[in-house]
This record gives structure tokens, C-alpha cells and sequence, in this order.
């Protein structure tokens, strides 16, 4: 069985593409993170990461979401 | 209902008028507007629900809004065009429901910007209710609109999960959506710029450097040319009259009209009830919050503040706030009475707390700035330096120290972040008079009623008792002298008037220093203190005070002794 090579949102590169395999944590996390578009199976792209462990914004489809850093790696991607 | 960001309120502010009302669902901060419209040959009303982006509670505003929709008769669900993955979402849950619907397809003309083509008749044949294409900004399509209202329905979907809704959804779009590809607009290149950390800097700087100089202009203007002059030529004339029925002196007239000559008013220090209760609340603080909310309407409309709190949210986190505290924060150096109203945008009550009591504590107001600048600039630039370095030290300092101290949660920043859109004059206007109207209502009769009670309590000798009580601790600790007791007793009433009654005290440079920041961080002046009272209630007001009274005798003392 091929590795399949994941990691943290907060992990990701900038400007790297990707694709949300899991969204780790509680139940209210999830569910306020899939309202936004952000589920298993979502294409997404990683715009930028602030300094100092700020929030990261990602786009999904045509918008973006800045995530907080905390949420961040809690989000686990398949990078492409 | 809709989705955050959607248009919601443009297309609300065109299909009703002027007479708005904006409330708090009871027991929460969360607000609804109402207003109504001409449906047919009668009236409607319509709520304006606040935006969510699921039917499934996983927060206060959605709660709400899910109560809300109970009590409908139709509901015009806002879709925004160019984001049709997103919000079809809602669309669908909506349908699932009894409640008839027809759906406003908004932001119309960005779909052409942005390569996108949607098939209207497709859609309408599988979501099985009207839809309308409008562009809420320019007007386009609230007439076809208000006319679909008649044909709402509900088709009635079965109850679906959420999983099968995001299939659903999925279907559609690919039914009816075609994207291409098209360049960059500036404007997104400028929303790009804003959000990265170096550029966005310059540009958050840029920002908060326009509005602080754009509120100040607007209100000062606003003071000096129509204000100052309605106040000095029209108002006085007939205070002295009173003034003159009322016998010219005495406990009541006193308190009405305050303590004036008999020829001139000066309407600041004269402490009455038509003088300083009327001129401080509608010549002094209400110009500020007109050009506060002005220039914040169109922050928000424009979409930038999303960015902003993101930008500093690191920051702010670690003085227990949001990214988001740092807009009532600034807006405090204009006017603390806006900047506390403000802090209603934050989320969570620990925040709502700690941003005010920051603000009471170590934002000088530019009244009160503008007497530093004044008589501490004589003394040397570097004083000035000095009153400032210290407040932005006790703001840190404070900040950390409530971080830890004050129980409850920030939440992490987890925020659509909107594409930058041209405002609406409209729609800016309407937010504009409805803040006005709230704070007009609300907060005005509290500075009377304020100005009311001290005026009672200076002439039964309560003042002087306390400025005896607390002479010793301020000629020790701080290092002023007695007399300067009084001046911070005025200082409750308005700051920059105080700081002017320590003029003529012969302090040294050193004790107009540490006079400046005591008076700066002492107890909010009135109008202050009673918005702080509104936001924060009795309990909390009372926590924030013995904070504030501690910080000042911390800090004081601690300046009293580098300084000597």
C-alpha cells in the first residue's frame, strides 16, 4: 500500500495546494469549520501564514478563511 | 436569511425605509434589525436575520436564527452568486423546511467579473422556488424581487443529512455553474496586499492613521461650525433667561442650569443640566460617535476589517482579545464612548471586558490629548513622550495581567475573510442612523442623569469629603499636591478641563507628568463611566473600577518613584 503523505494545516507551505483529509477535534470545531466549506475531500489552497503563529488563510472554492493557528493543526491535508 | 457577507443588509436597507429599528434578540448580544415594506397594497415586516452559514446550531447568532425562522411567514433567503458552493448549503436546509422561500441570487454583476455563468432557469427548476437575480448595491432586481414574494413556496425536501445535502449541492452546481478563467482585478490584488504580513502592516497603518485623522476632522469641523455656534448663539440666550426665572442662583437653579455668571456660559465648567449635561453629551461626545460609526460603516462595508483583526490577532491574543479588539481600541483615542461602544462586536464577554476596562483604563481621549499636548508639550517634547510611553506600557502591562486574571474564553479567529466591494451609500447611511438613534437614546439620558447627581453631590459637600479622604494617598503615593486632589474630582466630569485646573498648580515638570497619566487612567469621565455601565453592567463596572483604581495607584506610584 502506497504512503500516503499528510500533515497539519499548519504544516503546509504557503501557496501549496491540497486536500482536507480530516478535521481532528471537537465536534463544535468541525461543525463550524464544515459550514465554511472546509471538509474532508475539500480542494484547497494555502494562501499565506501569518507571522508568529497567527492565523492561516486558506481559499476554498472562491473564498477565503483566515483559521486560527490553534485550529490550524487540528486540520490534517494531503498536500498535492 | 443568508450567509455572512452576502448583501443581506444592502437588499434590506432597499426594500425598507428610514424607520428602522435595531434590538438585541432578548438575552443576547446577538442584534436583529427591523423594518418594513410596501407589499401589495399594504405593509410587511421584514427582519433582517443575522448571517449564518448553517441551520445546525453551532453558535449563538444560529441559534437565533433558527428561532427566527419559526416566526416567518416567508423567508428571502440571500444567496451570494459567486460563492454558490457555500451557500447553497443554507438554501437547502431552508428547503427543507415548511417555510415558503424564494431566493435573491446577489452580487449578480461579480459573477460576470469573475467568469462565472450560472444557468437561472436551471436552477429555479431544481431548487423548485423563484429566483432572482439582483445586484443589492445598485438596486438592480429588488423590484422582480418584491413581486416573487407572492409566488413563495415550499417544495418541501425530504430531510436530508449532511452529507447528502454537500452531494446535493455538488449536483447542482455542476448542472448549472460554468467557471472560466480571468484575470486579476486591483481590487484584488489590493485585498491580496492587505492580508499579507508585510504589505498588509503598511497598509493596516495607513488605515488607522485615515480614520483617526478622518473622525477627528469630521467631528472637530462638525463641533467648531455648526455646534459651538448653535450652542453660543442660539442656546445661551435662552439659558440665561431661565436662568434669570429660576432667580439666578439657589439649589435648583444650580442644578438646571448650573453655576454660571449671569452674562456669559461657559457650558463646560458651569455643571448644570441644560448647560454641561446637554452641550457634553449632543457638543462634545455625540460628534464623535456620528463620524466614528460613519467611517466604521465603511470599513465594514468594504470588507476590510476581517483583515485587520487577522493582521494583529497574534498580538491581541496575548492580552486575552480577538484580532477584532483592536477596532474599538483605536477608536477610543477619538472618543472612549464610541470605542467602548464598540466593544460590542466582540464575541465573548471576557473580551467585551477586558477591551473596555483597557480602554477606560490607558486610552486618553482626544480632548484630554490635545491638553497634554498643550500644557505638558511646554515643558518639552519629551514629557509628552513620557505620558504616552506610560500609558502604552500600562495598556501592555494591564492586558497581560487580565489575560490571566479574568476568567472565561477568547475564542481562536476563524473568519470568512469577505473580497473588497465598493460600499453602498445606502446601505452605510441606514447603519449610520440606526447607531446614531441607539446612542441617542441610550446614553444620553445616563450623562444627564449623571450630570444630575454630581451636581447634587458637589453642592452637599460629598467632594470636598472625598478630596479629604484622599489627600494623604495622593500627595504620597503620587507625589502631587493637595490641591491637585480637586482637580482630579473634576476630572470625573470632563478630563481636559481638569488637566487645565492643574495648570495653574506650579507643579514640576515631573508632577505634571505623573498628573497627566493619573488623570488619564483614573476613573472614565461620565459619559464614559455610563456606557461602561450599559455594556458591561453593574457587576462588571464595579470590577473594571477597583482595576482602573489600582492600576492608577500602581502606576502613579511607580512613575512618582523613577522619577524622583
Amino acid at each position: 500500500m502506497p504512503e500516503v503523505r499528510t500533515c497539519s494545516l499548519a504544516q503546509m507551505g504557503t501557496g501549496q495546494r491540497g486536500t482536507v483529509i480530516e478535521v481532528a477535534g471537537g465536534r463544535g470545531l468541525a461543525g463550524r469549520l464544515d459550514a465554511l466549506g472546509v471538509r474532508p475531500g475539500k480542494r484547497i489552497t494555502k494562501i499565506s501564514s501569518e507571522i508568529m503563529r497567527g492565523p492561516v488563510i486558506i481559499q476554498v472554492d472562491r473564498t477565503e478563511i483566515a483559521v486560527g493557528f490553534g485550529m490550524a493543526r487540528h486540520i490534517v491535508v494531503r498536500p498535492d | 436569511m443568508g450567509n455572512p457577507n452576502v448583501g443581506k443588509s444592502v437588499i434590506f436597507s432597499r426594500l425598507t425605509g428610514v424607520h428602522v429599528i435595531s434590538s438585541n434578540y432578548p438575552g443576547t448580544t446577538v442584534g436583529y434589525t427591523k423594518g418594513a415594506m410596501k407589499l401589495g397594497d399594504g405593509e410587511a415586516e421584514v427582519v433582517d436575520v443575522p448571517g449564518t452559514y448553517t441551520l445546525e446550531p453551532t453558535c449563538e447568532a444560529e441559534e437565533i436564527a433558527l428561532r427566527m425562522l419559526e416566526t416567518g411567514d416567508v423567508v428571502i433567503n440571500v444567496v451570494d452568486a459567486t460563492n454558490l458552493e457555500r451557500n447553497l448549503y443554507l438554501t437547502l436546509q431552508l428547503l427543507e423546511r415548511k417555510v415558503p422561500m424564494v431566493v435573491a441570487l446577489n452580487l449578480w454583476d461579480d459573477t460576470k467579473h469573475r467568469g462565472i455563468t450560472i444557468d437561472l432557469d436551471r436552477l429555479r427548476e431544481m431548487l423548485g422556488v423563484p429566483v432572482v437575480p439582483t445586484v443589492a448595491v445598485g438596486g438592480e432586481g429588488i423590484k422582480p424581487l418584491v413581486q416573487s414574494i407572492s409566488e413563495a413556496r415550499s417544495p418541501g425536501f425530504p430531510a436530508r443529512t449532511s452529507e447528502e445535502r454537500w452531494m446535493a449541492v455538488g449536483k447542482i452546481i455542476d448542472h448549472v455553474q460554468r467557471v472560466s478563467h480571468r484575470h486579476h482585478t486591483w481590487l484584488e490584488r489590493l485585498a491580496d496586499a492587505s492580508i499579507q504580513p508585510v504589505t498588509g502592516g503598511i497598509i493596516a497603518l495607513a488605515v488607522l492613521a485615515g480614520t483617526f485623522v478622518l473622525v477627528r476632522l469630521i467631528s472637530e469641523s462638525f463641533i467648531s461650525y455648526v455646534l459651538d455656534p448653535i450652542f453660543n448663539n442660539l442656546w445661551a440666550p435662552v439659558v440665561l433667561k431661565v436662568s434669570g426665572w429660576l432667580g439666578g442662583g439657589g439649589l435648583f437653579h444650580d442644578i438646571v442650569v448650573g453655576t454660571i455668571n449671569g452674562e456669559e456660559i461657559d457650558f463646560v465648567s458651569s455643571f448644570g443640566l441644560l448647560t454641561s449635561g446637554l452641550y457634553v453629551s449632543v457638543a462634545m461626545v455625540l460628534p464623535y460617535v456620528i463620524s466614528f460609526y460613519l467611517v466604521l460603516g465603511l470599513l465594514e462595508d468594504i470588507g476590510y476589517l476581517p483583515r485587520l483583526a487577522v493582521l494583529l490577532d497574534t498580538v491581541m491574543h496575548r492580552l486575552g482579545l480577538h484580532g477584532f479588539a483592536i477596532i474599538p481600541t483605536l477608536l477610543g483615542f477619538g472618543c472612549n464612548v464610541p470605542g467602548v461602544l464598540a466593544t460590542r462586536v466582540l464575541e465573548s464577554r471576557r473580551e467585551r471586558f477586558i477591551a473596555a476596562t483597557l480602554i477606560s483604563i490607558a486610552i486618553p481621549c482626544a480632548s484630554l490629548q490635545a491638553m497634554i499636548f498643550g500644557l505638558v508639550g511646554e515643558r518639552g517634547a519629551r514629557y509628552v513622550v513620557m505620558v504616552y510611553g506610560t500609558l502604552f506600557v500600562v495598556w501592555i502591562v494591564m492586558g497581560l495581567i487580565l489575560r490571566r486574571a479574568v476568567r472565561g474564553f477568547t475564542p481562536e479567529l476563524l473568519i470568512e475573510i469577505p473580497p473588497y466591494r465598493l460600499p453602498s451609500w445606502r446601505s452605510v447611511l441606514q447603519k449610520l442612523w440606526m447607531r446614531v438613534r441607539g446612542f441617542v437614546l441610550e446614553a444620553v439620558p445616563i450623562i444627564l442623569l449623571a450630570v444630575l447627581v454630581i451636581n447634587i453631590l458637589y453642592s452637599v459637600g460629598v467632594f470636598d469629603a472625598i478630596a479629604d479622604a484622599a489627600a494623604p494617598v495622593v500627595t504620597t503615593v503620587l507625589g502631587l499636591p493637595r490641591e491637585a486632589v480637586s482637580a482630579l474630582v473634576i476630572g470625573f466630569l470632563r478630563k481636559d478641563v481638569a488637566l487645565g485646573m492643574m495648570a495653574p498648580l506650579g507643579l514640576t515638570d515631573h508632577q505634571l507628568v505623573i498628573g497627566s497619566v493619573v488623570l488619564a487612567m483614573f476613573f472614565p469621565c461620565i459619559a464614559t463611566f455610563a456606557v461602561l455601565l450599559k455594556e458591561l453592567g453593574v457587576v462588571n463596572l464595579i470590577k473594571a473600577t477597583v482595576v482602573m483604581l489600582l492600576a492608577v495607584l500602581a502606576a502613579g506610584g511607580m512613575l512618582n518613584l523613577i522619577l524622583s
